[in-house]
């Protein structure tokens, strides 16, 4: 929609989010984030558990409210790209409604957009079709697998043709051939829609093999480490899982989330292989 | 093999069933047992054929009263529960009185209802089944409308949704099966509070009433006839509280 080059998709300017401020159970969650992200990028947010990745994801989304700095979204408050609908979301549980089918669940986001029947059908259809799953409309989520689930949920939070994508680990509950699969398929439905897409993750290889940046990110309080550019080129494939340059960039995000950085150069090499 | 299974979860209970009252029947004769000591199946059969009309006349009464106060108190505890789920602190106030009432046999108060009413009135009894009701379902569909998966609630946000769309979309949706839940107990629940209601006095036309006047008058096999209505007529009620529930379900399981 809004592409135009010039607007960052996302722009995060000294974000903290502090919870619980000022009780016992005081959590500082993250501390000084500085993050830009331009349109049609792949940004992958990496690090140990409680770090925060998740958090600034909503606050991104809008979700929660940053305790200092500021957040723009396509060059909007971030609160007004939520009431735009300007991103779409997707969670690790695919949040399908068991009560509505495949395509009504599609709908959801068009009808609370107020958009009359026959154009939120067209549209359910269409996005089916980008997500392949044309013949499972009128099913309802419970009679299919988790990975199809979950290619719902994707096909859901891009129904409205955001141009912003977030997903909070989206395939941490797949079985590793149908997280290599639903990569595959993340990165075809993206370049075909040119979405921008924040995406946390647990897997160093994931965020390597989807990225054009990996955000590496420090225990708690989180802050970035370090931003680690993925020089893979725009057409990925199964190949660049073999690939010298896939291993390299894995070998430095373990690096960058170990926080050292050339002690283990001699052992790299066979670590980088275990990862395949 | 299908069908087989079902013929089998069917025979089973059925031949059961037939060899309990075989067994009953020959103990009767066999011990010669008394008919205001225990009544033979066949002796209640009879009873229960020549009352027909009157065991009818007084499952109507019994039932109505049950209907009315499953019907007032299913309202009463639709509307409370989106009262509870809308405002914490009503919750935090009500809920554990409705959870420790649930667990107790409430309906003991008709006595004292009796008391505040004329004896002739139905409204004791009536107002008694509404509040057993009325508690059961205040409950679950109070935790329908509550327990809903974050995931879809921070869904719905992203939408920038209302609370009502999150209301209508997410709890009412994830709130039916509950009600459908506490109706499956609370339909038998009024039959037998319409039925125990009727044993602490009040009009005398109930089955609840009838059962204790022929025990009174040692009229066993009779006293029997309408028990067997009072099963039948609650075993009514749970019947059309689960058609209920699969007409709404359409197909739809988890």
């Amino acid at each position: 929609m809004s592409a135009v080059a010039n607007i960052s998709a996302v722009e995060v300017i000294g974000a903290s989010k502090i919870f619980n401020e000022g009780s016992d159970n005081q959590v500082d969650a993250l501390l000084d984030v500085n993050l830009t992200i331009a349109p049609g990028e792949f940004v992958s947010l990496i690090g140990p558990s409680g770090c925060g990745k998740s958090t600034l994801l909503r606050l991104i989304a809008n979700l929660l409210e940053p305790t200092q700095g500021v957040i723009s979204v396509n060059g909007k408050t971030s609160a007004q790209a939520r009431l735009d609908q300007d991103y779409g979301m997707a969670f690790q549980q695919a949040g399908l409604f068991d009560w509505r089918t495949v395509s009504k669940n599609i709908e959801l986001p068009l009808e609370l957009k107020g958009w009359n029947k026959k154009k939120r059908a067209a549209r359910a259809a269409e996005m089916l079709e980008l997500v392949k799953l044309q013949d499972f409309g009128n099913m309802y989520p419970w009679q299919l697998s988790g990975g199809m689930q979950q290619r719902v949920a994707i096909a859901r939070a891009l129904a409205a043709h955001p141009p912003l994508l977030l997903m909070d680990e989206p395939f941490g509950a797949l079985d590793e051939m149908t997280r290599e699969y639903m990569q595959g398929e993340l990165l075809r439905i993206c370049a075909e829609t040119s979405t921008t897409v924040v995406f946390v993750t647990h897997s160093i290889p994931e965020a390597v093999y989807l990225s054009n940046r990996v955000v590496v990110m420090s225990p708690r309080p989180g802050r970035i480490l370090e931003i680690i550019p993925v020089n893979l080129g725009s057409k990925r494939s199964e190949l660049t899982r073999a690939a010298d340059g896939f291993f390299r960039c894995i070998t430095s995000v373990r690096e960058a989330l170990r926080g050292t950085h050339a002690d283990h150069v001699a052992s790299t090499a066979i670590r980088g292989a275990e990862e395949r | 093999m299908k069908s087989l299974d079902r013929v089998k979860n069917i025979a089973t209970p059925f031949v059961f069933g037939v060899v309990f009252l075989g067994l009953w029947e020959g103990a009767v004769k066999g011990f010669n047992l008394k008919p205001y000591f225990l009544a033979a199946p066949s002796k209640i059969m009879e009873q229960f054929l020549k009352n027909t009309t009157r065991i009818w006349e007084a499952s109507a009464v019994s039932g109505s009263n049950a209907l009315i106060g499953l019907c007032i108190g299913t309202i009463f505890g639709i509307a409370m529960s989106f009262l509870l789920s809308r405002f914490r602190f009503l919750s935090q106030l009500v809920t554990p009185l409705a959870i420790s009432l649930n667990a107790i046999p409430i309906f003991v108060l008709v006595a004292v209802l009796n008391n505040m009413y004329s004896i002739t009135s139905e409204i004791p009894r009536r107002f008694m089944v509404t509040l057993v009701v009325y508690f059961i379902v205040l409950v679950n569909v109070a935790r329908g409308l509550t327990q809903v998966s974050s995931i879809q609630v921070e869904l719905m946000r992203s939408y920038a949704a209302s609370e009502f769309s999150i209301l209508r979309k997410v709890r009412v949706p994830n709130a039916i099966p509950y009600l459908f839940t506490a109706l499956k107990v609370a339909a038998p629940a009024s039959v037998i509070t319409a039925f125990v209601s009727e044993y602490f006095g009040g009009l005398q036309n109930g089955l609840g009433s009838r059962i204790t006047s022929n025990i009174a008058n040692s009229k066993n096999a009779a006293a029997w006839a309408y028990v067997l209505g009072a099963c039948l007529l609650g075993l009514a009620f749970y019947t059309v509280s689960i058609i209920l529930e699969s007409l709404t379900r359409k197909g739809q399981s988890k």
